[in-house]
């Protein structure tokens, strides 16, 4: 209110003082008049006597000023018309940095959201992923994120551990909901007690588990998510207490989980009891995700060193069976590796993330080069307004302040476009962004990413204003004034600070290029690697299972698979078809478990684990795996229940020197079972990824004696991946058939994760292929924006040598010359920037080194090809405008200013 | 800076006070105000114009004047200053932190002529 009160008042103050100083003067005057002089001599020598009548006043009106701040609100007027008088500059300027700023708050936002950000639980840094470490356990330890917990672990663990306020176990899985309307395949969480507790948010409706619901015997219960009980149920409360059937069985709703509540980074739609039977437990059975809530104050370290004293306390608890011993575990070396909940749902993402990062920034820099190129040219047409008003007395600061005022400006107007590009550039990016980008959806332009943008507005227009700011305020009046129209050429000073930029402009663009040329070439690498299956656009794919409560018995479980196989090949357009347990790049292991080969020993007693996978006839065929020696399966072999298995290419060369001797050799899973006869050898297969080795596998078939049971039992794997070849993959009457011939022959069977082989291969190199876009995108940009640096720069030259480039014609220069005198100008530029960024470029990209494949951070390709296209664009560049010079006529050139 | 060399600057402070003094006396006009100090200084301390008006204005904006419409000594409109009750104080406690501080300057001096 005294603020406003202040600002009504000023102008009658500001009257009050022009009255003031005018009585006084002419009481003066008067006085002088009474003493004898003549008026007009009487007035001048009042006035005399009082000095400057406006800079008292001036001085006056100050006392009831914020000083700086009006000086500002008057730089800022005069920055506004003079961007106005010149629209062309303000837009490419303004654009320059909108594209930059926005590009640099999209990637900030992402990197805000995704590694930033704490994880959407209370108190979120005493949660705890309890990983472990198991170097002797081969590939069952390896391929994701260490060795999984089995429920003999959880239950030792969450008895006798010390530092945990709460723990449990999780694991996500399907389901077939049925009898609420077509039977359909959902993602369900088994979470054992103390998932929710450990992750401290209530539901919505309904309540938590309760201890009997764990309880196998107990009463069959499920919760939901708040997107299936929206979908489902419509929001309706009154769903609590219904029942439904999961997987065929009965299951009363007790409770509904808030909205964007997951399991650590998983969504699902039903949340399961794992319901562990706590008296009947094997040590085996590594397949459970773990996470704790430390007690407050308790350090990771300690929970690592706690649960490690369990380990041997597990061994001694539990057994697998009659005859096992316990304590060959030892030999996995298991040891505890926990990490923060939110290192282990980031993952390794963060190098993908801050790369991109980087680069926009380095993008951002080029940019900002690029406009304090401009503003320096625009400076200088300035320069001797600058110099008057320098020689008139305004100070270095003050004129520093208003070649700032009108950068910032300028950054600010800019960063306010950005805010639009930078939401644009958001879906963009969560549209192409990697589908494994955990915590996607929890990225959005907020708060911190504003923030963001406005203070990169402020600091890139202190930045690329400071340049001009620097050069200019220390100008001297006397040299500048003097050295106006009348020169020859440009000065050398005034051409230096510019040819430094483009330096530095054209060194960053190098790197980005040799960035995006990496990426590129990593791509081309990949692309290039065989992964073990071929024509992924016509191969469909999808997930079936048969749970036992629908149908019991496994012969009849692997007699319908068959039958699901011949309806499919019927159906026109299909060439094959084939099932397993897994397809190549799942990400889901049918199993892994140790393999001994017929007459070999090996060290320590135990052959190593092998990945094992389960096949049906004909699945090969169809994926396009090719057969490299011996035979496949048929179905007489399975339902013979033939002692026969087949296995991968590596690991015939590795068990037997080659692929072909291989066949007719023997192979068994424990002392206590059957050989198995080896009858066929298929080529390696990239199942973890096409960046992944191959791991050796042994292909079982469809059918097999369970070798986890005391007594041999036929088991058949009951979660299996189809797989069909057609020329319809994909196509939407081909899926509704293919829906048909499955429910023809069991209608309560729902299709899950139906897509082609080609998408789980996109998916496997998402990550290099959003790292290649952003990166190649930002390394045209770069290039963008240095060729028109190089143009920018030689044009300015010519246009300020045209004087010399007139004497030079007039005195008998050969105009080739004349254009070689610029291009070869720029060259020496691009030449040194190439230097300097070769340089950085070298050390910077060891850093990127994990994101490579196939190439070496310092591919000879990349590291001629890049300054190639560099130099080539910078001769180009020069050339327009120098091919202008040799065009001076120069007798004009002369007669001018 | 003064416009006769005899004059020296006066210093920080001194102005305020001495105007703050004569408005004691009576309300007064700017010019008034330069008049008055000159003469009761015997025209030893002149008041220059370019300060004069600037330290009204702070004085004003710091509540130890008001200021109100009033006629000169020639019968036209112009701003008569006047005192307040702040004023009052201020002038006050510096007129006797100056005292304090010609009595030291007084006694220094005394010192060194001996």
């Amino acid at each position: 209110m005294r603020i406003l009160s202040k600002l009504f008042s000023r102008r009658r103050r500001y009257d009050d003082i022009a009255v003031s100083i005018q009585e006084h003067i002419a009481e003066r005057t008067e006085e002088l008049m009474e003493e004898g002089m003549e008026r007009k001599q009487a007035e001048q020598a009042a006035k005399r006597e009082f000095g400057s009548v406006t800079q008292v006043a001036e001085r006056s009106r100050e006392e009831w000023q914020w000083p700086a701040l009006e000086s500002i609100l008057a730089d800022l007027k005069l920055t506004m018309r003079r961007l106005r008088k010149s629209p062309g500059f303000a837009v490419t300027v303004l654009l320059t940095i909108a594209l930059g700023i926005g590009a640099n708050t999209t990637v900030f936002s992402v990197v805000d959201g995704v590694l930033l950000k704490p994880l959407a639980y209370p108190d979120p840094g005493r949660l705890v992923a309890l990983t472990l470490n198991a170097p002797g356990a081969g590939g069952l330890a390896d391929f994701s994120s260490g060795l999984h917990l089995s429920p003999s672990m959880y239950l030792t663990f969450s008895e006798h551990n010390r530092i945990f306020q709460s723990m449990g176990v999780w694991t996500t899985g399907t389901a077939s909901v049925t009898g609420l309307a077509q039977p359909e395949e959902v993602k369900t969480a088994g979470i054992s007690e103390g998932v929710l507790e450990t992750l401290g948010l209530l539901p919505t409706a309904g309540r938590w588990f309760s201890q009997g619901d764990q309880d196998p015997r107990g009463a069959k219960t499920v919760m939901l998510s708040y997107g299936y009980w929206q979908r489902r149920f419509g929001g309706d409360k009154s769903a609590i207490g219904r029942s439904i059937q999961v997987d065929a069985e009965t299951r009363e709703i007790v409770g509904v989980m808030p909205p964007g509540f997951k399991i650590v980074d998983k969504e699902f739609d039903l949340l399961v009891p794992t319901a562990f039977d706590t008296k009947n437990q094997k040590l085996a059975g590594f397949y459970l995700e773990g996470i704790g809530r430390l007690k407050p104050g308790v350090p990771l370290q300690q929970a690592d060193a706690d649960i490690a004293r369990l380990i041997p306390v597990w061994m001694d608890s539990w057994s697998n069976g009659p005859g096992s011993n316990p304590h060959f575990y030892e030999r996995w070396k298991i040891t505890p590796a926990f990490r923060s909940l939110k290192q282990s749902v980031i993952g390794d993402v963060g190098k993908v993330l801050w790369t991109v990062m980087a680069t926009v920034g380095l993008v951002m820099l080029i940019a900002c080069t690029n406009v304090a190129n401009l503003l320096l040219v625009r400076a200088e047409s300035r320069q001797q307004e600058l110099a008057i008003r320098a020689a008139l007395g305004a100070g270095r600061i003050r004129i520093a302040r208003e070649l700032l005022t009108e950068s910032v400006t300028l950054g600010l107007m800019g960063g306010v476009i950005a805010v639009g590009v930078a939401y644009a550039g958001l879906r963009l990016l969560t549209a192409i962004g990697p589908a494994d980008l955990p915590r996607l959806n929890e990225v959005s332009l907020d708060l911190p990413a504003l923030g963001f943008a406005l203070l990169l507005s402020v600091l890139s227009g202190l930045l690329f204003g400071s340049i001009p700011a620097l050069r200019y305020a220390r100008a001297k009046a006397s040299t500048a004034i003097g050295n106006a129209n009348r020169t020859a050429s440009a000065g050398r000073v005034r051409q230096k600070s510019r040819n430094v930029l483009v330096v530095a402009q054209v060194a960053m663009a190098l790197v980005l290029l040799v960035s995006a040329l990496l990426m590129i070439r990593t791509f081309a690498a990949l692309r290039n690697v065989d992964p073990g299956f071929s024509d992924a656009p016509h191969i469909q794919t999808m997930h079936i299972w048969i749970p036992d409560l629908l149908v019991a018995d496994p012969q009849t479980v692997t007699r319908q698979q068959n039958t699901i196989v011949d309806k499919l090949a019927a159906i026109p357009g299909v060439t094959s078809v084939g099932f397993a347990g897994a397809v190549p790049m799942e990400n889901n292991d049918p199993n892994w478990d140790e393999i001994g080969v017929e007459g070999k020993h090996y060290e320590g007693g135990e052959p190593p684990l092998r990945l094992f996978n389960y096949v049906s006839p004909d699945y090969f065929k169809t994926v396009g795996t090719k057969l490299v020696a011996g035979r496949d399966f048929t179905w007489d072999d399975i339902y013979g229940m033939r002692p026969m298995v087949m296995v991968s290419e590596n690991f015939a060369r590795e068990s037997w020197g080659s692929a072909s001797a291989a066949v007719g050799k023997r192979v068994r899973q424990f002392s206590s079972m059957p050989w198995q006869e080896v009858i066929g050898v298929v080529q390696d297969v990239r199942q973890h990824g096409v960046d992944q080795d191959a791991p050796p596998t042994i292909y079982w078939a469809a059918m097999l004696n369970d070798p986890y049971t005391p007594k041999p039992t036929i088991d058949a794997p009951r979660a299996v991946t189809f797989a069909i070849r057609s020329n319809r993959a994909g196509n939407e009457v081909f899926l509704k058939e293919v829906q048909q011939a499955v429910w023809s022959v069991n209608s309560n069977l729902p299709l899950a994760s139906v897509q082609t082989m080609q998408d789980l291969y996109g998916k496997s190199m998402a990550r290099t292929s959003f790292t290649l876009v952003m990166l190649a995108i930002a390394g045209s940009m770069a290039l963008a924006l240095g060729i028109i640096g190089i143009y920018g720069v030689i044009s300015y030259a010519v246009s300020q040598r045209t004087r010399e480039i007139g004497i030079r014609l007039a005195l008998g220069a050969q105009k080739s010359e004349l254009k070689w005198l610029f291009v070869r100008s720029a060259l020496l530029l691009t030449t040194t920037g190439v230097a300097i960024g070769l340089g950085t470029a070298a050390a910077l990209m060891q850093l990127m080194k994990s994101l490579l494949f196939g190439i070496s951070p310092l591919d000879p390709f990349t590291y001629i090809a890049v300054p190639f296209i560099l130099i080539i664009s910078a001769a180009l560049a020069s050339y327009l405008p120098a091919r202008r010079a040799a065009a001076v006529n120069p007798v004009e050139a002369l007669r001018a200013d | 800076m003064a416009k006769n060399p005899e004059h020296r600057d006066l210093f920080p402070g001194a102005l305020e006070i001495m105007i703050l003094q004569s408005l004691r006396l009576r309300p007064m006009h700017g010019y008034a105000l330069v008049k008055h100090i000159k003469q009761v200084s015997d025209n030893l301390l002149q008041v220059e114009e370019g300060s004069l008006y600037p330290a009204l204005q702070r004085m004003l904006r710091e509540e130890l004047l008001e200021s109100e419409t009033g006629l000169s000594a020639k019968g036209r409109p112009t701003r008569i200053y006047r005192l307040t009750e702040a004023g009052i104080r201020h002038l006050e406690q510096e007129v006797e932190s100056f005292e304090k501080m010609f009595a030291g300057i007084t006694r220094v001096l005394a010192v060194a002529r001996v």
